[in-house]
């Protein structure tokens, strides 16, 4: 099996959701579009191990999820839109793991998106 | 005939639909935000158009990754919102004009658009968004939809240049509907936003404002894009930008330039609001 090199490889701190992701990512992504659900939340919440294992995730992914290391959760192949919804669990929104992915303070993240948006163009 | 009368483009940022949903119009986060909708309002409430094509693509919702069509044109009589899984309130179902979406498909099909046709689907926040902006206190929804909804999600996805053709061929179909309807079409998502990696957070003012300003007179120029200059220019998430270019290309060559106004940030977000009328 082999994947060619994409010309978007090389975009510095960038995940491009191809398909390479896309089949690394399928049981993490799977089991949080299940997350759509209410009753599917309250179920991984009462017991994450045995949910995520139902789903067939790997180790990795299991231990990212428990984490909640988003950065990880990507590189594992989930992609942000279902990661979104385990996002959510825990009580976070994407400006949080946007900060933790980025490594900076949730503070520090919305000044640098402000500061962004006051560039003089 | 129907008509087409306008083209809108927004962004679909989910945070807009809390704030709409709490009524936060003139907070000074906001505020800037929210006033450049104003023209909008005011354009819809006089035009009063019946049917909407919203062009968008879904997060999650209605479609998952085992399988990802392309494009996908819904027709439906009604089309619901549903739990999106991360506290987005649901809103009512949304009306369509399933004969119309038929003459559509009919149109995009026999003019070589190998389309999904769905006659029962789910719409999220990427519709939603800019409808309950416009009409944020309307109980029902004083408008019709034709959603077509555009993978932006798994690559590859579709070229900003098939995207603009698609419109083009969206706006000959409607052009050529046998009732007198008036017709808009909305282009929504972006601008340039990252929610991906450690880029996150990636916003560019610049590129944002050059797209708008290339899409009212020289939109040609920018279906020279490839995903891979939007990725790198707008974000990961920025590729949505491709639904500005169908809404673009079911206008015709020669518009009017109405309204726009950009704010940055919306969330991790670029915003736009453009609003354009085509002319003969």
């Amino acid at each position: 099996m082999a994947w060619s090199k994409k010309d978007y490889d090389d975009i510095p701190g960038t995940f491009v959701f191809d398909g390479r992701r896309s089949l690394m990512g399928w049981p993490l992504n799977k089991m949080c579009m299940s997350f759509n659900d209410e009753a599917k939340r309250d179920e991984f919440k009462g017991d994450v191990d045995t949910y995520c294992r139902r789903f067939g995730l790997s180790e990795d992914q299991i231990q990212a999820v428990k984490d909640m290391d988003a950065l990880k959760l990507m590189e594992l192949g989930g992609n942000i839109y279902y990661l979104a919804k385990l996002i959510g669990i825990y009580g976070l929104n994407v400006q949080d793991v946007g900060a933790q992915m980025r490594g900076v303070s949730v503070e520090e993240f919305k000044a640098m998106l402000l500061a962004q948006g006051q560039e003089e163009v | 005939m129907a008509t087409i009368v306008g083209g809108f483009t927004s962004s679909h940022i989910p945070a807009v639909g809390m704030a709409t949903s709490r009524g936060d119009f003139e907070e000074p986060y906001w505020k800037p935000f929210f006033d450049g909708y104003i023209p909008v309002r005011k354009w819809m409430e006089k035009v009063k158009p019946d049917v909407a094509v919203v062009v968008y693509n879904d997060h999650g919702l209605n479609f998952f990754l085992d399988m990802v069509p392309t494009f996908t044109v819904g027709a439906a009589p009604t089309y619901d919102n549903e739990d999106e899984g991360w506290g987005l309130k649901t809103m009512p179902p949304v009306p369509g004009d399933p004969e119309m979406s038929w003459h559509i498909i009919e149109h995009l099909v026999k003019n070589e658009f190998d389309i999904a046709i769905a006659q029962e689907m789910k719409v999220d926040h990427g519709l939603i968004v800019p409808i309950q902006v416009i009409w944020p206190e309307a109980d029902t929804w004083p408008i019709q939809v034709i959603p077509v909804a555009v993978n932006t999600v798994q690559h590859p996805i579709p070229s900003a240049k098939r995207c603009y053709d698609l419109g083009k061929a969206i706006g000959d179909a409607v052009r050529s509907y046998p009732e007198d309807k008036k017709v808009v079409v909305f282009g929504t998502g972006g601008m340039s936003h990252q929610l991906q990696g450690q880029r996150s957070g990636f916003i560019n003012k610049r590129f944002d404002l050059d797209f708008m300003a290339k899409m009212i007179d020289r939109p040609e120029e920018l279906t020279k894009l490839t995903t891979t200059d939007l990725v790198r220019d707008a974000g990961s998430e920025g590729v949505e930008l491709i639904m500005w270019l169908t809404m673009r290309g079911a206008l015709g060559k020669n518009v009017k330039h109405l309204h726009s106004n950009y704010h940055a940030p919306i969330s991790n977000t670029g915003s736009g609001v453009v609003l354009l009328e085509p002319v003969d």
